[in-house]
């Protein structure tokens, strides 16, 4: 057994750490604060290399791998977690669907660029009718002569709303035939800018303002028949198989946030002054912190190790599951402690933890409820 | 152009430093081990000079096998090689002696300037760039906010107190870098994944032929003493408070 990184993990999480401590979390309470997007923070991670890590070179990545991809989303998302979140959308799940069922039309039109940074790509599974219980998909997809025509909604579309977002990946239901008596849900690729497909209002969120989250709308939308993606009747399947490496990306966001709740409670509780001493002194302090390292490493190796099985083609379904339903919920009691420690000062914008605690909640929701990973793990348990 | 960058790896400025028992040095347990950030001025400065002219950067340090992590680290920023001086007798060696080794491995290659941190962070010594320039025989410019090299000659900037000094030297020269100098960047994804691959010569003392008879020893070390704590003088009074802190100056501090 061997717990060390390679040589390039660890420089990846040198660089990433050094990134967020220097560009990035200066920003932070800004960026919250105006819901302006840092496209030049983007462009710098594109430069950097950071939107295509676990790609090969020819598909416009840096050729390394799930493992130092993760270590870089944690580390961004100590400074910022809505960096997490772009990097889990775009490349654990859109590209990385480019990446594995695409066809090589499809990836050097779309994942290249996406790997470089200079585009964003969005996920479009959920609808008003559709959250956890995903396969009640009401969006429709049929054939007319060589296009598909799409009808539907999606909602809570994560990052459609940036400049530089070129495709929304969706699934839709296309409905049974004589020949198939059963319906099919596939995925497509619907890039912005096509006819028929809107933004509705930009959501007005409790965190994460930065990250324009629309809802998509389609009404009778074209798409040439070659936008159809991966194998038909398994575009589902497709969805729920990049959707583990998404878990794996909230649990490292998760562990990011933490960390930085960690680290801004450490620091107060140890200049705070109350009763003529730091209050760190206090067991009732201290022991909360001491809890909040714990956990936090215990979270981080769940994810490594769920990376580390990915790396290796080995099957991590549960594991992907444990890593994101115990940091998701490790972070919210983490940050909750943060801002118990921080007392009334904790309430206040000018505080970090006040950030950490708004941020954190929907950890708990995206890429599958707390609730959806207690059933993944509960039906893979034999 | 031949340009060398020599680099140390430190303690991370943030890392909590405890002295050994025995004095001998410091506990390495548990430390987090860095580029010192002077030398990373050199190396960001060394990589712009060979985009702006050509030719290639080649990374020299000294130290143990850990400090094989700092020379990936300058390749994955852009230098295209390493040569890696390991030997025990020269691990924690005084400014002289490593000044030395890095001479006898840079003699060994073609280089038309040679960069070095203007100190290095641990040891606060601010010689071996210096010493090196001397042993090599060659001109040297310390403390450098400023660099420009062409024609066969670099133009240098040296702030010193309430001015600032611009020297200009033929090559090769020395140049020890200053905070100023540049913003280093960060190793980017694909130079991380490529710096594996990028050779690095790893020679000793003896494949060098370099004596390692130190010429300073370090006696022992010592933290320094804990900081007394302030002292709050009370009272209503601000004209009696001030006579107070003026008698405590006066007699306790003796700086008036």
């Amino acid at each position: 057994m061997d717990f060390s990184f390679t040589e390039e993990q660890q420089m990846i999480r040198d660089m990433s750490r050094k990134f967020a401590d220097d560009v990035v979390m200066p920003r932070a309470e800004e960026l919250e604060k105006t819901g302006e997007y840092p496209y030049d923070i983007l462009a710098q991670m594109a430069d950097l290399g950071m939107m295509g890590i676990p790609f090969p070179e020819n598909y416009g990545g840096s050729g390394g791998d799930w493992t130092g991809m993760h270590l870089c989303i944690e580390e961004l998302s100590r400074g910022d977690a809505t960096l997490g979140a772009l990097l889990d959308v775009t490349t654990s799940v859109v590209a990385q669907e480019l990446y594995e069922f695409g066809t090589e039309e499809q990836k050097q039109k779309w994942l290249i660029p996406m790997a470089q940074g200079k585009e964003i790509g969005a996920f479009g599974l959920t609808e008003p009718g559709a959250g956890s219980d995903a396969g009640a998909t009401k969006t429709t997809a049929q054939l007319n002569g060589d296009e598909w025509v799409i009808n539907g909604t999606k909602q809570f579309i994560t990052n459609i709303g940036l400049d530089t977002a070129s495709i929304v990946i969706i699934t839709a239901r296309t409905k049974s035939t004589e020949e198939r008596k059963r319906d099919q849900i596939n995925t497509y690729i619907v890039p912005k800018g096509t006819q028929g497909f809107t933004l509705g209002k930009r959501y007005d969120k409790m965190s994460w303002q930065h990250s324009a989250t629309h809802e998509c709308i389609f009404e009778d939308c074209r798409i040439p028949r070659g936008y159809f993606l991966g194998k038909e009747g398994r575009g589902f399947a497709q969805h729920l198989a990049v959707l583990q490496t998404g878990r794996i990306s909230i649990a490292a966001m998760s562990v990011g946030l933490a960390q930085a709740c960690f680290e801004a409670s450490l620091k107060y509780a140890k200049e705070r002054v109350q009763f003529g001493q730091p209050i760190y002194n206090f067991q009732g302090v201290s022991f909360k912190i001491a809890d909040m390292a714990m956990n936090i490493e215990l979270a981080r190796n769940m994810y490594l190790k769920a990376c580390w099985l990915k790396d290796n083609n080995m099957p991590h379904v549960l594991e992907a599951a444990y890593a994101k339903l115990f940091a998701s919920e490790m972070c919210e009691k983490v940050a909750s402690d943060a801002y118990q420690i921080h007392g009334g000062y904790g309430f206040m914008n000018e505080y970090a933890v006040s950030r950490y605690y708004k941020g954190c909640k929907i950890l708990q929701i995206v890429e599958g409820t707390s609730e959806v990973q207690r059933m993944v793990i509960s039906r893979n348990l034999g | 152009m031949n340009i060398v960058a020599c680099v140390k790896q430190v303690p991370d400025t943030e890392a909590l430093i405890k002295v050994k028992p025995d004095g001998s040095g410091i506990e390495e347990g548990g430390i987090k081990w860095v580029m010192n950030p002077y030398d990373e001025f050199g190396v960001e400065e060394a990589l712009k000079l060979k985009e702006k002219l050509g030719g290639e950067v080649t990374v020299v340090s000294v130290g143990p096998a850990r400090t094989m992590e700092t020379i990936r680290t300058a390749l994955a920023m852009g230098a295209e090689k390493g040569i890696h001086i390991d030997d025990p007798a020269l691990y924690n060696a005084d400014a002289y002696t490593t000044a030395n080794a890095l001479a006898a491995a840079i003699k060994e290659i073609p280089y038309d300037i040679i960069f070095c941190g203007q100190r290095a962070i641990d040891g606060d010594m601010g010689q071996v760039g210096s010493i090196l320039a001397e042993l090599l025989d060659i001109p040297q410019c310390t403390i450098v906010t400023k660099l420009d090299v062409g024609d066969g000659k670099a133009t240098a900037v040296k702030p010193i107190e309430g001015a600032q000094l611009v020297l200009e030297t033929s090559l090769p020269c020395v140049i020890t870098a200053q905070k100023g100098l540049n913003e280093p960047r960060y190793a980017s994804l694909p130079g991380i994944m490529k710096a594996k691959k990028k050779p690095v010569d790893v020679k000793n003392a003896a494949a060098l032929g370099i004596s390692v008879e130190p010429k300073a020893k370090i006696e022992k070390m010592t933290p320094p003493p804990a900081r007394p704590p302030g002292k709050i003088i009370e009272g209503e009074d601000p004209a009696a408070k001030a006579a107070e802190v003026i008698r405590l100056l006066r007699e306790e501090a003796k700086v008036i």
